[in-house]
């Protein structure tokens, strides 16, 4: 007698609460994660790859489901991991990471031909010329993806860390000599 | 009773040793040797470089214009001395890092020629603007260490109408005593330029904030003004940091300065002793700023003295003419111990900037071994812009830079208040400055994303633009051709 | 109808009105004096794992708030109009769990709706409020004190204020305690579990306060 009123009271809860959550589940849907969107973007959208993945969009996908890690955008540096960090709500220490160095494109003069392909090539622009002139790269618009130099014949385009000059010369962290605490990437 | 109720008029500060018996007890030293080489960088200001008018191997005579200024705010650079350019090139800077920038080398040629200038009879003839541009031509900038051109202040100023001048004889920095030493010796020249000032402004008056600890030059400066009843000379607390224009302006006139505005704006200007000197010089005399006193002291100086000297000599020459010790030396400082800039080595110039030139044995600095804060919040009450040091310290730490931010990392004034009275010896003034120089790198890291997603839509667009101005040229053609065809096919049988 | 429903002892169920000055002593009692947290223990696991940044702590909390008087009121109901008068309380904690786990569906889909950034930074402390020994537990404990309606919605609303109260406090002092040097080997976790056992002395004072009229 009880089994029986217990199997029936059960079944019927549980079809009931099913029920409730379908009807509840059919107003509060959600269309596609706009999470995504928001990470897609704050990221720079050269599709560069320099990250692991096919483009912005995938990358965006992977941070969203935290199959990568914030720092992987090196064009985005530590200011873009923070945002990240942000916005997804993950701890981050970039004290351990080294800000990825940001390298540019120079062309070499003496062995550039004029052949444009570079600058077909180049996501931003970043490099001006006209055919049988010599190119230049404009650096502060270049972002170091390196596809002008995977086309280049003469390979006389390298990649070069920015120059410090008084402008960009930045101060360094205080390192005291105490045994750093763990506390602020603890995990619990 | 009332004034429990009013703000009081000093907010922080620390009252360090003066240390400057060594050098304010002894007139200034006139006969520096001339250097044989003078290396002047072309950016001694606030603002856009200098641009240089002369070429290497041109012949100059001292005063004579090397650099015309750029832009708004820019000022000129004048030969120090007589001599040969020998080189327009990239040398170390008076900087902590020592990196290189644009400098011109003069060589001396001991004869030290000034050239042709101008004494005006009656100054106060000329106009003001004339004041500002005769103060711009001669390249004079913020003597207290600013370096902001005076010449855009005095016009900042008289476009705001001012009405009261505050000249800062304060020199709350230990060790230092130039205006000290220029203020007993030249009160008179000084006074003549505060009233040059005031008629570059269009002002009415004037007061001279002289620290306590200085009694002889208070009481110079007052018998120069004596004949002028509406400069007055007071004195002010000795306290570091009252020379801050904002401390200044608080305590003198009652007023606060709000966060982000300028002092402009709220009708009081600032400006150095020395700048008021130089202003004398400039337009008396027709002698834009060549030279400056600066003041060499510390433990491993053997004769510490104020000493002028022409813009450009290197710092090795200074010391060997004060027979500084390098062995004993620990710490080279340009400026004062609090906020200075330590410097890597002595084969840098000294620029208008240059109050002093300190070389500091071991027992003379702060002990670096730091220990972990104890929240005794000693830097909160001695912090002069009223911030929380401990709390921005400590977020820098474990990089929250957004919540040191928020506390107000943009308002602090690298005074070194908070530094000195550290019990556990740490660095505050170094987190604040990497803090600092972390948040505009990112800012820029940010402005570069924006850019770089500007750039690449434009891109796109251009390259969709071609594509579909391709694709439509096609279209035309096809249909130009069929319209041939059709015509020719019309032709073919009208003919038949 | 009401009159006639009685548990199986025969006791009135719907207790005599109470005053709303007895509500609210209930209220005060239930969130500090026997906070669930602190004073009975339950609950600790979202507690240790999202007191870290106090936003989080808050929305957890909220979230938890809502669950709690949510379920506290279905659980009520399930227990006195179908688990007593068929006699099958032995299905009570199934019974309740479901409900639960189905209250805490919902709410996940409304948070994901109505603040997806909240969502992800909660990630799966959420669903798991299902787990929450507090929520469980605040059900089980409002049959056996044999509370009423009302009686039981206030205490499952005031143990979930206690329990948002203690979020908070406890996120602040971590957010502080991150901020200083502790020794490595108490880093973390350790010192969160010390300043909670401490935080609980300070709870456990308000054992002397009277909120029996």
């Amino acid at each position: 007698m009880y089994v029986l009123s217990a199997i029936v009271a059960l079944s019927l809860l549980g079809l009931f609460l099913g029920l409730l959550l379908g009807i509840a589940a059919k107003y509060l849907k959600v269309e596609s994660s706009p999470i995504v969107e928001k990470l897609e973007s704050l990221l720079p959208g050269s599709q560069c790859g320099q990250c692991g993945f096919a483009g912005c969009r995938p990358a965006a996908e992977a941070l969203a489901e935290g199959k990568a890690a914030a720092t992987m955008c090196p064009p985005g540096g530590s200011a873009l991991a923070e945002q990240i960090a942000a916005l997804l709500g993950l701890d981050l220490d970039l004290s351990d990471v080294k800000e990825p160095e940001l390298l540019v494109a120079r062309v070499s003069e003496a062995t550039c031909t004029g052949c444009t392909r570079c600058f077909k090539v180049c996501p931003t622009d970043a490099i001006v010329g006209a055919p049988k002139q010599i190119h230049a790269v404009v650096a502060d618009a270049c972002i170091g993806c390196k596809k002008c130099i995977e086309v280049c014949p003469t390979e006389c385009l390298q990649m070069h860390p920015v120059e410090v000059t008084l402008r960009n010369w930045r101060w360094n962290k205080p390192t005291p000599l105490f045994a750093e605490n763990e506390a602020s990437g603890a995990v619990c | 009773m009332l004034s429990f109720f009013t703000k009081p008029r000093i907010q922080g500060g620390v009252h360090a040793e003066e240390r400057k018996a060594a050098t304010a007890t002894q007139p200034i030293i006139y006969n520096f040797p001339l250097p044989e080489k003078l290396y002047i960088p072309l950016q001694q200001h606030v603002g856009k470089p200098a641009e240089p008018l002369i070429r290497v191997g041109d012949k100059v005579l001292k005063g004579q214009l090397l650099a015309y200024s750029q832009g708004m705010i820019s000022a000129p650079v004048h030969a120090p001395s007589s001599g040969i350019i020998l080189d327009v090139n990239d040398y170390p800077a008076p900087h902590p890092s020592a990196l290189p920038i644009r400098m011109i080398v003069l060589e001396t040629d001991g004869k030290d020629e000034w050239m042709t200038t101008k004494t005006i009879a009656d100054p106060f003839q000329l106009a003001p603007e004339d004041i500002s541009l005769r103060v711009g031509a001669a390249g004079i900038v913020g003597m207290g260490g600013a370096t902001f051109p005076t010449a855009v202040k005095l016009n900042m100023g008289r476009e705001n109408h001012i009405d009261t001048l505050i000249i800062n004889g304060a020199e709350c920095e230990p060790y230092l005593s130039c205006d000290d030493r220029l203020m007993q010796e030249r009160a008179e020249q000084i006074i003549d330029g505060v009233r040059l000032m005031l008629h570059g402004m269009e002002t009415e008056s004037a007061v001279v904030a002289i620290e306590d600890n200085k009694p002889q030059a208070y009481l110079a400066m007052q018998a120069a003004a004596m004949p002028y009843p509406h400069i007055k000379v007071i004195q002010i607390p000795t306290r570091y940091p009252m020379g801050w224009d904002r401390q200044l302006i608080r305590y003198v006139t009652g007023k606060e300065v709000p966060v982000g505005c300028r002092s402009s704006e709220i009708g009081v200007t600032i400006h150095n002793v020395g700048t008021a000197y130089a202003t004398h010089k400039a337009i008396r005399h027709g002698q834009p700023l060549v030279s400056r006193v600066i003041t060499v002291s510390g433990g491993a100086v053997a004769s510490p003295m104020n000493v002028e000297v022409p813009l450009g000599t290197l710092i090795s020459e200074l010391f060997s003419f004060c027979k500084v010790n390098s062995e004993q030396t620990a710490r080279i400082i340009m400026g004062g111990p609090m906020m200075g800039d330590s410097l890597p080595h002595t084969g840098l110039p000294t620029v208008k900037a240059t109050s002093g030139i300190l070389a500091l044995t071991q027992n003379e600095l702060k002990s670096t071994d730091e220990q972990p804060c104890i929240r005794c919040a000693s830097c909160v009450s001695v912090c002069p812009a009223g911030l929380r040091p401990l709390d921005m310290a400590n977020n820098i730490r474990i990089n929250q830079l957004d919540v040191a931010v928020d506390l107000g990392l943009k308002d602090c004034i690298s005074c070194g208040c908070c530094s000195y009275i550290c019990p556990s010896n740490i660095p505050l003034v170094q987190y604040f400055k990497y803090a600092s120089g972390e948040v505009a790198a990112r800012q820029q890291a940010q402005h570069k994303s924006e850019q770089t997603k500007r750039l690449i839509d434009a891109r796109n667009a251009r390259m969709e633009r071609i594509a579909r101005q391709q694709l439509e040229e096609e279209q035309a053609r096809i249909t130009a051709k069929k319209e041939r065809e059709r015509l020719k096919a019309a032709e073919q049988e009208a003919l038949t | 109808m009401l009159q006639q429903i009685t548990n199986a002892s025969e006791q009135p169920l719907i207790s005599v009105e109470k005053t709303v000055s007895e509500y609210l002593l209930l209220l005060l009692g239930t969130a500090l004096v026997n906070n669930v947290v602190l004073v009975k223990f339950l609950g600790l696991c979202p507690f240790m794992g999202v007191s870290k940044k106090l936003d989080a702590a808050l929305s957890m909390g909220l979230a938890t708030t809502f669950v709690l008087t949510l379920a506290a009121m279905t659980s009520w109901i399930l227990e006195h109009f179908i688990l007593a008068p068929f006699s099958i309380q032995f299905l009570r904690i199934l019974a309740f769990i479901l409900v639960i786990a189905a209250v805490v569906q919902f709410t996940e889909m409304v948070v994901h709706k109505t603040s997806p950034v909240l969502y992800q930074i909660l990630g799966i402390f959420l669903p798991l409020i299902t787990t929450n020994c507090a929520v469980l537990g605040v059900a089980l404990l409002n049959v056996q004190e044999k509370y009423g309606f009302m009686d039981s919605l206030i205490f499952g609303f005031g143990s979930a204020v206690g329990f948002t109260l203690v979020m908070v406090l406890f996120a602040g002092l971590r957010e502080r305690l991150a901020l200083m040097a502790v020794p490595a080997l108490f880093a973390g976790t350790p010192i969160a579990f010390i300043t909670a056992g401490i935080l609980s002395l300070a709870f456990m004072g308000f054992a002397g306060l009277n909120t029996k009229m």
